[in-house]
């Protein structure tokens, strides 16, 4: 047994760290949240230039051939300092390519982010609803999956999701279209007739978001197994997992270093009770998240039957963590801690937006309660 | 990252599961059909056991060989406790002996003192208890008040009284922590005893908790001779020896994962024999988020494990698992009482009696307050709270309080 990172892995994450540190990416979030878009910095050719593009692709395809884990900490490095690298989209979608033989042929301009592919999120049924279902535009039920209609060697997928992560800017669309039921794995050219991307970033500035619109766009259909199209989803779940502990690691070293330096009735506000417990709290979920981050990271390779409980009950922890993180980085800074002047402000919307997204933190903890009574029902 | 046997965990694995088959029909049966009834016939039972096990060289498996242990790792404790829990039969009896008071020994007692205790402590041939806790002393543990005072031959006397002491009433000895010197700070002023339990002077009482059942005891302390050679790790030292006790206590905890049979599985379980809650939105809302957390714990156990194999002592982070097993099956309690009803709350149902365990759970090995501020101060490294007791003797500090040293 060995649950630590390897010399390796803490190399990935310095580096990382270290990488990103040259980046203003905390200011770049705040001007853009006044409106000006442009001040985001664009990410992605030092993302290339680090190899990130091509962590999940293997070597014999131009990448770095390494696993779920490893995209895990560098999501979770971005998540500390909210950088918006659209590798939430990339990686999901080249774990699908990566498994389908008829698609070796895109992967190498993916690997070296030649190219920017993005994950069409569908999750696939639970215990309670047998679809394959998408992000609504609006309302509380889940949409159908996107649909396939083929003809010979024509094949188009039609369908709308809403809400998709780092949609904006990609090539190359990948996710499940289902063909008389059955789902299979489609890779759509987003210059392709039929297809539009909306941005639709809301809250967040950092969040890359749009609403993708398929009507009779022409895909290629992926010789990708079944499993590896309910992984992705899994997968997605995982990192931003991942990310969130990132936010959660920053909001609370931020927080305890100002409970230090800050005096009230003559003595640091960290030595009280109330406050100490409260930054406790948020150590504790971190350390919980923390731990199911490994578990979800071990599971992909070690125990694929267990990923879904996984990567569900990692997402379910780090949302609540990175919510009671930002809301106590609020709380412990005082009136600052909700003003603009403040980074605050910065991780709370991060935390929020992010919450919603990819089916929620909702669903991942229903989908962790599923996979349990399954597994007791095999007992 | 691996969660795998090594080839040389497997076969130790195959080992201990071998000889697992060939024993378990010996071991005590105690729930289900044929199970043993009668407390001392189940005590007596369990110890004959734990005799067994010792002898297959599956108890005090991180022991060193020279006191009847393994003389192994971490890893291959966990792994024999995992293969006990398969075989599903009894553990050891006297986890606190051979997990946190024999250890305590190892490292701080007499060499006389090892090798008269620690085989028949192996053996559950006597088994300990751990006497700290004071009904004054809890959380501020080193604010004990049970005094021993020195006698002219070198000998000791003991008045005082201990709580929570497990085992107890059928513990042949304990380990004990004293007041022996009330005129210098509270800390400087410990020693460590050890007590035969049938010493004059020393009376047990059961303490009944919620449930009804008595699982822990009160130890009364009237005038109770001791011999020199019942100090463990010298006069005034008693402190750095009950810390090693704790760190012990939570390498105990940290191995032990979900630890306590409050696990996701358990209550999944109970859950999808439901058929309306298993489909019920807020249930299942409730399940997925106590049971993510109850999860979380056991990887961080196995984060525990890497840890102490790599040499590193588990710190007080620990803690914070136990404040989530804790928390987590509170609130399992609670929903699976919603879902039964009343019927959860019936005199032999496992709900009931996990219901009423657990608020007094939530104190035992240290409230979550205080966990909550040693995590702060030693891990985050938040200040302080200011302290009123620090380098005043303790007969002062107690006179302050309004009463006598």
């Amino acid at each position: 047994m060995n649950l630590a990172l390897s010399d390796e892995q803490e190399f990935l994450r310095e580096a990382a760290r270290g990488a990103l540190s040259r980046f203003k990416t905390l200011e770049a979030a705040r001007e853009a949240l006044d409106g000006d878009q442009s001040a985001l910095p664009d990410l992605w050719p030092m993302a290339r230039e680090a190899g990130w593009p091509g962590l999940l692709i293997d070597e014999d395809h131009g990448g770095a051939g390494l696993d779920a884990f490893d995209a895990m900490l560098v999501l979770g490095e971005c998540g500390r300092v909210l950088a918006g690298i659209p590798l939430l989209g990339h990686l999901p979608a080249t774990a699908i390519l990566g498994e389908a033989p008829n698609a070796a042929s895109l992967l190498e301009a993916l690997a070296t982010g030649e190219r920017r592919a993005c994950y069409l999120p569908v999750a696939p049924p639970s215990d309670v609803d047998p679809r394959w279902t998408v992000d609504s535009a609006a309302g509380g039920r889940r949409a159908d999956a996107p649909t396939l209609a083929s003809d010979g060697a024509d094949a188009r997928v039609s369908g709308e999701l809403a809400w998709v992560p780092d949609a904006s800017g990609a090539e190359l669309l990948v996710g499940v279209a289902l063909r008389d039921g059955r789902p299979v794995g489609v890779a759509v050219e987003t210059a392709a007739q039929g297809v539009s991307v909306h941005e639709a970033r809301r809250y967040d500035a950092t969040r890359s978001l749009a609403h993708v619109a398929l009507k009779d766009a022409p895909a290629t259909v992926l010789d990708a197994p079944e499993a590896s199209l309910a992984s992705a989803w899994h997968l997605a779940q995982a990192l931003i997992a991942a990310e969130s502990i990132g936010s959660v690691e920053t909001a609370l070293e931020v927080s305890v270093a100002y409970a230090k330096e800050r005096h009230t009735f003559g003595r640091a506000i960290g030595s009280y009770q109330a406050v100490k417990h409260s930054l406790t709290e948020v150590l504790r979920q971190l350390e919980n998240g923390r731990s199911l981050l490994y578990y979800a990271g071990w599971a992909r390779g070690g125990a694929p039957g267990e990923f879904p409980l996984a990567a569900s009950a990692a997402r379910s922890v780090a949302g609540r963590a990175l919510d009671q993180a930002a809301r106590t980085m609020i709380s412990v800074h005082g009136g600052i801690g909700a003003t603009w002047e403040h980074d605050a402000p910065l991780y709370f919307r991060r935390a929020q937006l992010s919450r919603r997204l990819l089916g929620g933190t909702g669903a991942a903890t229903d989908r962790v309660a599923g996979e349990l009574i399954a597994q007791a029902d095999a007992a | 990252m691996d969660l795998d046997d090594t080839t040389e965990q497997a076969a130790y694995r195959t080992q201990v599961r071998s000889w697992l088959e060939e024993h378990k029909s010996e071991a005590p049966v105690l729930s289900g059909p044929g199970a043993l009834q009668d407390e001392a016939e189940i005590i007596a039972a369990r110890r004959a056991w734990q005799g067994k096990l010792a002898e297959g060289g599956l108890a005090g498996v991180t022991w060193p060989k020279e006191y009847g242990g393994q003389g192994l790792g971490p890893i291959e404790q966990v792994i024999c406790n995992q293969e006990i829990a398969r075989a599903r039969v009894p553990g050891i009896l006297d986890a606190i002996g051979v997990g946190m008071l024999g250890p305590t020994i190892i490292a701080h007692g007499a060499e006389e003192q090892k090798s008269r205790y620690l085989g028949s402590m192996l053996h559950g041939d006597e088994v300990w208890c751990q006497l700290f806790s004071e009904p004054a002393a809890g959380s501020d543990l080193a604010a004990v008040q049970t005094r021993a005072r020195l006698q002219d031959d070198g000998s000791w006397r003991l008045t005082g009284q201990k709580v929570w002491t497990t085992n107890a009433q059928f513990a042949s000895y304990g380990l004990l922590l004293a007041r022996t010197d009330a005129d210098v700070p509270k800390h400087k002023g410990l020693t460590m005893f050890i007590l035969p339990m049938d010493a004059e002077g020393v009376t047990v009482r059961g303490l009944r908790q919620i449930s009804g059942e008595a699982e822990f005891n009160e130890v009364f302390l009237d005038d109770v001779a001791l011999e020199e050679n019942a100090v463990v790790g010298g006069v005034g030292n008693g402190w750095g020896t009950a810390l090693t006790t704790l760190m012990f206590e939570r390498v105990t905890i940290g191995l032990g994962g979900e630890g306590m049979g409050y696990n996701s599985t358990r209550f999944a379980l109970a859950i999808a024999r439901d058929e309306h809650a298993r489909d019920d939105a807020e249930v299942r809302h409730q399940l997925g988020e106590i049971s993510s957390d109850l999860l979380a714990v056991r990887f961080t156990g196995y984060r525990t494990l890497t840890a102490l194999q790599k040499g590193q002592i588990p710190g007080p982070e620990a803690g914070l698992a136990k404040v989530t097993i804790v928390n987590g099956a509170v609130r399992a309690g609670d929903l699976i009482a919603d879902v039964l009803g009343p019927d959860a709350l019936s005199q032999d149902s496992e709900w009931a009696y996990m219901i009423s365990f657990l608020p007094g759970l939530k104190s035992a090995g240290g409230t979550e307050e205080i966990l909550r501020n040693t995590i702060g101060e030693r891990v985050l490294g938040l200040p302080p709270e200011p302290r009123l007791d620090k380098g005043i003797p303790f007969s002062e500090l107690r006179s302050k309080e309004g009463a006598p040293a």
